[in-house]
């Protein structure tokens, strides 16, 4: 059975080590904030301008002066602070945020990502995701394996306008975890019940699989 | 030297067309709604606005591109406006759209006297077209050129008469940099105090950088999504 986006999101929790600053992008990156383990503390980032982003507020507690950079209503812990977006992203610039999570449209063995910009159909611009892939210290991309039509979204080489370069450590996928690597996509992982075969299928980009790939643990 | 005004209209005297006007704010958190409404109401067009975002359909910088007084927007996220994406199909818009972080830095530089800067965000996509590129530590990097403006609109949560300015929460956000980054710069506040009632030790925009401050009115902070625990 594939993951679905809460499994996904479960899966890539687990990579977060104690103490990490994190930065989690829109969509199921933003469900990796649900499933973070009960026995390590981590400080979310969000890019608009704050550190030690909370769960969403209740009708009682919400301010519009207080959001996410997903432009959502959020709530802040202790030991919070705020700040302007050039130190923000002085910060993800500056390599002090560990990890960063983000969707994709299109991953390629080398790494490069394209995730802002449909041309002809979206173009809604890349608000900071290129600043995220282009410095933080690791990357894991949260994504679908293939389109609705069936085609693969790991590719040799992206189609659409890129990202960033030579950035993607690893990717969490419905499918697999897959590590980039200079060679191409080194399979880790694979979700419960699914095939090497479905997952070959699925994947345009060269895929590396050495040993038994043993089955995604929750 | 006075720095308060009386008025929003007085605030937005010599903004004219063609000029290029920062507007603070992300989404609609921590906008200048006051000089947005009131220059929605004026014969201004031609504008440049560098602002992250530019608004929804009927608020915030929506206002004035619903009456073409915009002629370029300089953007990181655009994507909350169908009238936007009409208007830029159609090209009767310009639309630059940068890195948040490189936007935020370059409006910084412009502000902070530094003519360009070399940062990796973008290299090797279409951002890098046309800009020169160098290698640092074994990472290549493209040279940004900073962003300054004839006036910038910034709002704050409290402000003084000497034009200090505190900002609340995640409304902060490109506010402090475009306050730099002016030729005139204003600032509207929630609350205006006299010089010497905030704490100085708590200031986030030095008052050498604002050279108007008024005391806004009727703030709808309208919110984008509004999003609550189960």
């Amino acid at each position: 059975m594939a993951l679905d986006k809460n499994q996904i999101a479960k899966r890539i929790a687990s990579e977060l080590k104690d103490g990490d600053y994190v930065n989690l992008g829109i969509g199921i990156p933003t469900l990796v904030a649900n499933f973070i383990p009960e026995n390590i503390h981590v400080t979310l980032q969000s890019e608009n301008g704050m550190l030690g982003m909370g769960p969403f507020p209740t009708m009682e507690t919400v301010d519009a002066d207080l959001i996410n950079a997903g432009k959502q209503t959020i709530t802040y812990l202790p030991g919070s602070s705020f700040f302007d977006s050039a130190t923000s992203f002085a910060m993800i610039r500056g390599g002090h945020i560990d990890i960063t999570i983000l969707g994709a449209f299109e991953v390629s063995e080398k790494g490069d990502i394209a995730s802002w910009k449909v041309p002809g159909k979206l173009i809604k611009g890349m608000g900071g995701a290129m600043d995220l892939v282009a410095s933080a210290k690791n990357i894991i991309v949260a994504m679908q394996h293939t389109n609705k039509e069936g085609q693969s979204k790991l590719l040799r080489k992206c189609t659409l306008p890129l990202t960033g370069v030579n950035c993607v450590k690893r990717i969490v996928s419905d499918l697999a975890v897959l590590d980039v690597t200079e060679k191409g996509f080194k399979l880790k992982e694979r979700a419960p019940g699914v095939t090497l075969e479905q997952i070959k299928t699925a994947t345009e980009g060269t895929l590396i699989i050495e040993g038994d790939i043993p089955e995604i643990k929750f | 030297m006075n720095k308060v005004v009386k008025s929003v209209r007085e605030a937005i005297e010599g903004i004219k067309d063609n000029m290029t006007v920062m507007f603070g704010g992300f989404g609609l958190c921590g906008i200048p709604e006051n000089v947005i409404r009131e220059l929605a109401k004026t014969k201004i067009k031609g504008l440049v606005c560098i602002s992250n975002n530019c608004g929804v359909d009927d608020f915030g910088l929506g206002f004035l591109l619903n009456n073409h007084q915009i002629r370029k927007m300089v953007s990181s996220y655009v994507g909350e406006n169908a009238e936007f994406e009409r208007q830029m199909l159609s090209g009767e818009l310009e639309v630059e759209l940068i890195p948040q972080g490189t936007l935020a830095e370059r409006i910084r530089a412009g502000g902070a006297g530094i003519p360009a800067f070399f940062v990796p965000a973008g290299y090797g996509t279409e951002v890098g077209n046309g800009k020169e590129s160098r290698e640092f530590n074994g990472k290549m990097h493209l040279l940004e050129q900073a962003l300054t403006a004839d006036f910038a609109v910034v709002k704050a949560w409290k402000g003084d008469t000497a034009g200090n300015l505190i900002y609340k929460y995640t409304a902060n956000n490109f506010n402090n940099m475009m306050a730099m980054a002016g030729k005139v710069t204003i600032a509207e506040v929630e609350e205006l105090v006299p010089a010497g009632e905030l704490d100085p030790n708590f200031i986030h925009t030095p008052g050498v950088f604002v050279q108007r401050i008024f005391k806004g009115v009727d703030y709808e902070k309208r919110i984008e999504q509004l999003t609550l625990t189960k």
